[in-house]
């Protein structure tokens, strides 16, 4: 019983220091996935285009966020950028989360776009739109649709991986939590709070990921 | 009758189409002029959509001449988009466009390539929709359409981009049976305002009544070119007659 109460204790009573790391996790996903749905059609973009060289720089990219952690890419781009390029902890933590997520989200658009029936390519081009102009109008709104899910999905995983951030110094929701704790010696409490606050943000992600689904539905 | 009605809205020399090692049309030669309407005929696999697909540059020819209006036309002298305007195309599965109303369909090409304002190209629109019968369905998805009235919208989008050729490649092959007369009848009526128009169609009623030819295809090859009701009775080859036995 008085172990609930402690809990309840230390949750209410680290709610302000909280707030401030739910304010950069959450300022941090969004610039971070805003980045790399940017990165991610740009890519999935060279991948379907007929040129081999732009086929295999997509390739290289998504293998080398494939086949390393994303804890290293963070390091790499954080020493990288901060160190030699002077630019500040936020947007290197920023950085190295839209690197990885952007191979994600590039192969998801990439599955969308072609999964969309080539008949809707040909009745573009028969009306005399170009290449761009019907990827534009005609796929790529078809295939946002398609994606909405998988990008949902995504986006949970990218806000999940955000506390990795916690390890170049940032004081995102974990950064918060694994001070708390480690100043405290009173790690599980910090560690249940800071599990209910991303617990609530995915419960609100995936709710607006349902919603928005339900809402193109009706289209189809 | 005036020269106009003479000139040859379409003419194809030696024309060659291979896919790799596939040829798939064999020095075909075919002239439509204005007003005419020609039903293709042939197997499936006979190379009649390659051909359609060839005539407004879907598919790029590997030899020979594409005529359109007396001008040949080479992707590397020419705006293949500006082409593809003056030739309408419409496709066996309607290929609509799922994320637009009907009438969005519609307006989509003439706003965004013609450069057309919004308001005309509704109210163009809006005249085309009503005249192939779906006057009351302006604000609707495809997704709730019939086939045949799929198919109209199909044919309404096409002619929003005023083309002077329209092809057909098996417009009703895809439809229910009771939904084939609507959507031949829209299309009789566009011939008879003097639409040019090549038809991929195994409806021999329709060929009949509304073709001025018919163009038999055999193995990526034209075969037999006669009236359609000359080259349904009375084929004079005998690969013409071995199809007409298999379909008839
Ligand atoms: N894009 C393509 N790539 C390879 N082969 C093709 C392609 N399009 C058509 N073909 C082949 O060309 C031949 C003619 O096809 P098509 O023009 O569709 O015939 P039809 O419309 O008369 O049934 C067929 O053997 C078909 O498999
Ligand atoms: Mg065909």
């Amino acid at each position: 019983m008085s172990a609930i109460t402690h809990f309840f204790e230390i949750f209410t009573g680290s709610i302000d220091v909280f707030l401030d790391g739910l304010w950069i996790t959450i300022k941090l996903s969004v610039v971070s996935l805003l980045i790399a749905f940017i990165i991610g059609l740009f890519f999935a973009i060279l991948k379907i285009s007929n040129i081999k060289i732009l086929q295999w720089i997509a390739d290289a990219y998504i293998w080398i966020v494939r086949g390393t952690p994303l804890i290293v890419q963070i390091f790499i781009l954080f020493y990288g950028l901060t160190d030699i390029l002077l630019i500040p902890m936020f947007w290197a933590g920023a950085a190295g989360l839209a690197f990885h997520s952007g191979a994600y989200i590039a192969e998801i658009i990439r599955g969308a776009i072609q999964s969309i029936d080539k008949g809707q390519r040909e009745a573009g081009r028969s009306l005399g739109m170009s290449r761009g102009l019907t990827m534009r109008r005609i796929i790529l709104p078809q295939a946002f649709r398609r994606a909405v899910p998988s990008l949902g999905n995504q986006f949970i995983i990218g806000i999940k991986d955000s506390s990795l951030v916690s390890f170049i110094g940032m004081q995102d929701l974990f950064g918060v939590a694994s001070t708390m704790g480690s100043n405290s010696f009173d790690y599980l409490p910090y560690y249940l709070t800071v599990a209910i606050y991303y617990l609530l943000i995915v419960l609100i992600l995936t709710y607006v990921v349902n919603l928005t689904e339900k809402k193109l539905a009706r289209s189809d | 009758m005036d020269t106009l009605n003479n000139q040859e809205m379409i003419k194809v020399n030696k024309l060659n189409k291979s896919f790799g090692n596939l040829h798939v049309l064999k020095n075909i030669n075919l002239t439509v002029k204005e007003s005419d309407v020609v039903v293709l005929v042939g197997a499936s696999g006979s190379g009649k959509s390659t051909l359609l697909r060839c005539l407004n540059f879907l598919e790029i020819k590997n030899s020979g001449q594409i005529i359109i209006e007396g001008e040949q036309i080479e992707k590397d002298t020419h705006d293949l988009n500006k082409i593809r305007q003056k030739v309408g195309m419409v496709f066996q599965h309607f290929n609509l466009f799922p994320h637009m109303t009907v009438l969005q369909n519609v307006i989509e090409a003439p706003i965004q390539v013609k450069k057309q304002t919004k308001q005309e190209a509704i109210e163009e629109g809006k005249y085309l929709l009503e005249k192939v019968g779906l006057g009351d369905k302006y604000d609707v998805y495809p997704s709730t359409l019939s086939g045949g009235q799929k198919q109209r919208v199909a044919i309404a989008r096409a002619l929003a981009m005023k083309p002077d050729v329209m092809l057909f490649d098996e417009p009703t092959s895809a439809l229910d049976p009771e939904l084939v007369g609507e959507v031949l009848a829209t299309m009789k009526e566009l011939a008879e305002e003097g639409m040019t128009m090549v038809v991929v169609t195994h409806e021999m009623g329709f060929a009949r009544e509304v073709a001025d030819w018919a163009v038999y295809m055999h193995e990526g090859k034209i075969i037999e070119v006669g009236s359609p009701n000359e080259l349904f009775d009375n084929p004079k080859e005998k690969r013409t007659q071995a199809f007409l036995s298999s379909v008839l």
